[in-house]
């Protein structure tokens, strides 16, 4: 099961950057990436699909090389107000739910 | 002080019920289990290890998909949250597995020196992190809980489908009804100010309902709507998504029940508004939107969108106190 055409979020927002220079090519991004951001080619990742990526921060804290940076959060709105509100870093209290999803 | 090897009992009908109404945010902070290494079936020394978290619907699932197979669980402390939740948090993170691996002295159970985790676990686990530190080699498993057993027998090798987070119809159509609830609660204080509004203008039972009803219909836009139409509404923007359906209810409400130009323009402003904030809000319960992406959201539309719902009141206000 993929997320489908319908379910693409907005483009050109990801923050995540990889240093094709550092990349050992390990693979260990395609693994723990759930949106398929990545592709392996010539013994170097490549971000071929950077819409989809919704800044989980897997890759970059999995990457032995420290060849990816991403600013890591939560896509949650009510967690942003929060941090509005209290000035404190994004937290929605999330814990809910079948483990596929956050924050209700 | 080595940490013994923990039980648990089968899960029963009672923990069913107890799951839904933990799904529904009742008694969850209750539903946990002890954190520690568990044997399932019964594992010798060649026994995969499995790691998970120690929110109860978490366990049971692993439980359940794993059933008849002789198998190690190690459950983590995340303070009764699933997997994802408490990654991004850092509670199922490399320092808690790290440690847990240490005192239930892991590397005397088993052999083999090889950790598998749920693929989502990777947000707050380190895995070249945790191989130096415990000579134990984190493996990520598939996504879904569901996919373990045919992951373990193709030699834990994912399908590239493994590795995908999906958010089908039946997922988000389990949400909805959560957020509708918590929208409610505003819901019910609007309720309280415009009953006493209007009964203390000496207004019926049936004008408060009809003051009601349009809100609570662009209440159920923003939170079941948006949600079960999620791939169909056009936008990628939740809020423009929210908008949109909002304003067409907001339409469809004037068409029904046409009650002059400051009526329409009131709810044409305030409803759209209302429903583009609560479809906002769903990207919390969503599988792929990213903090980026929903702070450009904020930063675009939550002025325009409070502005629109406070001019929409003042003209509803209006449109009340004069008739």
């Amino acid at each position: 099961m993929s997320l489908g055409p319908g379910l693409r979020y907005l483009p050109a927002v990801a923050s995540l950057k990889l240093d094709i220079e550092a990349c050992t090519g390990c693979g260990t991004c395609v693994e723990v990436c759930p949106h398929a951001v990545f592709d392996i080619s010539d013994r170097k990742a490549s971000i071929k699909d950077l819409d989809a990526c919704m800044e989980c921060g897997a890759c970059s804290r999995n990457c032995p090389a420290r060849a990816l940076a991403v600013s890591a959060g939560v896509g949650c709105a009510q967690a942003i107000f929060n941090s509005m509100l209290t000035g404190g870093p994004p937290d929605c209290g999330c814990g809910s739910d079948q483990g596929s999803s956050c924050c209700s | 002080m080595i940490e013994p090897v923990l039980t648990a009992p089968p899960p029963t009908g009672w923990d069913a019920l107890r799951g839904v109404l933990s799904r529904w945010g009742l008694g969850r902070n209750r539903y946990r289990v002890k954190p520690g290494l568990y044997g399932l079936g019964s594992p010798g020394p060649d026994a995969p290890v499995l790691v998970t978290a120690n929110y109860k619907l978490s366990f049971d699932a692993v439980r359940r998909a794993m059933a008849g197979r002789d198998l190690w669980l190690l459950v983590l402390d995340t303070v009764g949250i699933n997997v994802w939740c408490a990654a991004g948090k850092g509670t199922f993170g490399t320092d808690e597995l790290v440690i847990r691996v240490r005192s239930v002295g892991l590397g005397d159970k088993v052999r083999h020196r090889v950790l598998i985790l749920p693929q989502l676990g990777a947000v707050g686990v380190a895995g070249f992190e945790v191989a130096k530190r415990t000579g134990f080699k984190v493996v990520y498993g598939p996504v879904r809980v569901e996919a373990l057993p045919a992951f373990l027998d193709r030699g834990m090798k994912a399908l590239p489908e493994m590795r995908r987070v999906a958010f089908p119809l039946s997922e988000r159509l389990m949400l909805a009804p959560l957020e509708f609830l918590q929208a409610l609660r505003y819901f019910a204080v609007f309720l309280g100010l415009a009953a006493v509004w209007t009964l203390g203008r000496g207004g019926s039972a049936s004008d408060l309902a009809s003051a009601a009803w349009p809100l609570l219909g662009s209440v159920v836009a923003g939170t079941v709507v948006v949600p079960g139409l999620l791939p169909w509404v056009p936008f990628r923007s939740f809020a423009l998504k929210g908008w949109l359906v909002g304003l067409a209810w907001a339409g469809f409400v004037c068409w029904a029940k046409p009650a002059g130009l400051r009526m329409a323009g009131g709810q044409l402003l305030l409803l759209p508004a209302v429903s583009a904030f609560l479809a906002l809000n769903f990207t919390g319960a969503s599988t792929f939107t990213s903090q980026n992406g929903v702070n450009r959201e904020i930063g675009l539309f939550a002025r325009p969108m409070a502005a629109s719902a406070l001019a929409g009141a003042v003209l509803l206000i209006l449109h009340g106190v004069r008739r």
